[in-house]
């Protein structure tokens, strides 16, 4: 499957008649019309988050429209609000705390795993990694009740380990698979002649094997962490909405449950739980495009 | 050297018993020794730094040092183990170094997956707390219970409705972007871009256009509202209209899944070669003849990805429900049912027993699409 959000353009043939060129502005018209109904819910949030809770409640976002430069209406304090005494600037270091290793420990045993599926010998190996891949059709919702018995018992709900290790299981079938299959079609004359002069598989692993995977690993890394960073299902079941541990998403669903009328901190929350993710999207939007494609089959 | 094989074709060393012709039984203690031992000794240090930096006043300090020990942590382990093969006599090395390298991902993959996958298929037989087997009683409140059962209606609407909207808009879009010289860029990224953001947060962006005052507490701010009141129509409290409160959660599911559709397939379109289009225009096809007759053929194994991994997801749909109030508006779903009964009730066989329903429903859609997958990875 291709890949790029944008690849090659190509000349389109007929351009040059009156006809064409109509359509051409009709064309215009409608994508136009499509992004800019695609915009309204996300522009409304972002202009009614720097409104001031008198603006916010007394009129919609819309009349701002009429009276930009109304100094009076437009405010920084939601989000001086929603960052320290609502508590999102702790949700947000904690959401860092739980994406950042819940990114790159199950890259780094998947990674290991696809290069002695790919590379070494073992007994077994192709009945394991047949294994792996059926586990792809095991969707999370079957894993929650035992693992939050097992977790229960030995005291880690809570633990940010906790999130980490379950991150990890439900992650490890795609990711050793996608790597499986991209490490496995580097060319082996490269690790052999690594081998020759005289390299242990751990540092072929480290020296040769992850610099040459890098374009796999960062497609999977941002697919993953975007993943992680959204997630809400895992973090309530096995993190929990204590203050101090509790992620973005369960605070901005808290703040929902509790002052669900208080428009002007949940705009503004909602913005900081969208920020780092969008930021992500669109500096890294091509890598992401081909972790969704691949993404495609995540259990 | 291991040989280059994608596929899963058997290879016949690894049927034959692989085992080297040294002691045996030294070796199998070793590999249970090197597989055990050290990462579970890895994860009590990690879960011991983590349990004293989780409790410290600076939140700050606590999340660099909860990257340090997650990331380090994992790094660590490898290394450890496999400095811990290099010391054993050199005959056992090379046998049970893979099983350094595959281990912790078979250990974690039998934990977190294997085990409890077979342990709610159990669970599911069993009573609210696990203790006694009931019997079918619980897979019998699945297809009786009367929230349960206009679940499983509302999933159904979930499933015909947005993969279909979502790929008929991705699709439009993404031929008329194609056609645009400049911009085209542009436009997919502002309509790709919900895709980025949690199901909760594009929650709340939705619950501020459905917002709904009743008359006398304010004026309207949702924007749906606000159009009602500029029309000269009574204000609607739209969440509440069942079950016509289903197709507005379904909106917000839309918004957010059709960038994906259309990326991928304005990649297939793209893909179309444009001699086959131009041999059909030269005989005489008309543009919606090109499109019928060429472009969708050609698209369709693409289309039936996206419909697929769609399904899955919607299937799946929980977050967006959740914090819809499901129970007083009628807006249930199944996986949301799941988390009702196995989470907030805390009736684990119930719970367990949705689960494996929706496991069932997920199985031959998801079975469709990794046979796809792999057979595309084949011809790549």
């Amino acid at each position: 499957m291709t890949t790029a959000v944008q690849p090659t353009r190509r000349a389109r043939g007929s351009q040059g008649n009156v006809g064409a060129e109509q359509s051409l502005w009709l064309i215009r018209l409608v994508i136009f019309v499509v992004v800019i109904l695609w915009m309204i819910p996300t522009v409304g949030l972002l202009i009614s988050s720097f409104r001031t809770p008198e603006a916010i409640n007394t009129s919609g976002w819309w009349t701002v429209f009429a009276n930009l430069f109304d100094g009076a209406q437009w405010t920084f304090q939601n989000y001086q609000d929603v960052l320290s005494s609502e508590g999102f600037g702790n949700a947000f270091l904690n959401t860092l705390a739980v994406a950042v290793p819940s990114t790159v420990i199950p890259i780094t045993i998947a990674a290991f795993a696809a290069y002695a599926f790919s590379w070494m010998d073992f007994p077994g190996r192709q009945w394991l990694f047949i294994a792996v891949i059926a586990l792809l059709v095991v969707p999370l919702q079957m894993a929650l009740i035992p693992i939050l018995k097992i977790y229960s018992s030995v005291g880690l709900v809570g633990e940010f380990l906790a999130v980490w290790l379950a991150h990890t299981g439900f992650g490890l079938p795609l990711a050793t698979y996608l790597l499986r299959n991209y490490i496995g079609t580097l060319p082996s004359s490269l690790i052999e002649s690594a081998k020759i002069d005289g390299a242990d598989h751990f540092t072929i692993f480290w020296r040769l094997v992850i610099p040459l995977s890098v374009p796999a690993l960062a497609s999977f890394a941002i697919f993953q962490f975007l993943w992680v960073f959204n997630d809400f299902l895992v973090s309530l079941v096995f993190l929990g909405g204590t203050r101090d541990v509790r992620v973005l998403t369960l605070a901005l669903n808290d703040l929902n449950g509790s002052r669900g009328e208080a428009w002007h901190l949940l705009t503004s929350a909602a913005f900081v739980t969208m920020a780092l993710p969008v930021a992500v999207f669109f500096s890294l939007q091509r890598y992401f495009v081909r972790g969704l494609t691949a993404g495609s089959v995540k259990g | 050297m291991v040989q280059e094989d994608t596929g899963l074709g058997l290879d016949d060393r690894d049927l034959m018993d692989g085992t080297p012709p040294t002691n045996p039984f030294s070796v199998h203690i070793l590999r249970v020794v090197a597989a055990l031992v050290i990462p579970i000794a890895t994860l009590l240090g990690m879960w011991v730094a983590m349990n004293w930096v989780q409790n410290l006043e600076n939140r700050f300090v606590t999340v660099i040092v909860a990257i340090v020990v997650g990331v380090g942590g994992v790094w660590l382990l490898y290394w450890a183990m496999d400095s811990a093969v290099d010391q054993l006599p050199l005959r056992f090395r090379e046998s049970v170094r893979p099983y350094v390298f595959v281990g912790p991902a078979l250990v974690l993959l039998i934990l977190y997956l294997v085990y409890p996958a077979f342990y709610t298929f159990v669970l599911s037989f069993q009573d609210a707390k696990g203790s006694g087997f009931v019997g079918l009683e619980n897979y019998a409140f699945v297809f009786t219970d009367e929230r349960m059962l206009r679940s499983i209606r509302n999933s159904i609407g979930w499933i015909i409705v947005v993969p279909l909207v979502s790929v008929v808009v991705g699709l439009g879009f993404a031929l008329l972007a194609d056609r645009l010289k400049r911009m085209e860029s542009a436009a997919k990224a502002l309509i790709f871009l919900p895709m980025a953001i949690s199901f909760v947060g594009a929650s709340i962006v939705w619950k501020f256009i459905y917002s709904f005052r009743p008359e006398g507490f304010g004026e309207q701010i949702g924007l749906l509202n606000g159009i009602m009141v500029a029309l000269g129509q009574d204000p609607v409290g739209w969440l509440q209209q069942q079950p016509w409160n289903n197709l507005l959660l379904m909106v917000i599911m839309i918004w957010m899944q059709t960038g994906f559709g259309m990326v991928i397939l304005s990649a297939a379109i793209k893909g179309v070669p444009e001699d086959i289009m131009e041999a059909a225009r030269i005989d005489g096809a008309t543009e919606p003849q090109v499109f019928w007759r060429v472009i969708i053929p050609s698209i369709a194994s693409t289309i039936v990805v996206v419909l697929t991994t769609m399904t899955i997801n919607v299937l799946k749909i929980f977050d967006i429900v959740w914090l819809s109030n499901p129970e007083t508006n009628g807006t249930e779903v199944i996986a949301e049912r799941m988390m009702r009964w196995f989470f907030r009730n805390e009736h684990d066989g119930r719970g367990a027993a949705i689960a494996v329903f929706l496991f069932v429903a997920i199985l031959p859609v998801m079975i469709l699409n990794i046979r796809r997958f792999r057979r595309e990875e084949a011809i790549r």
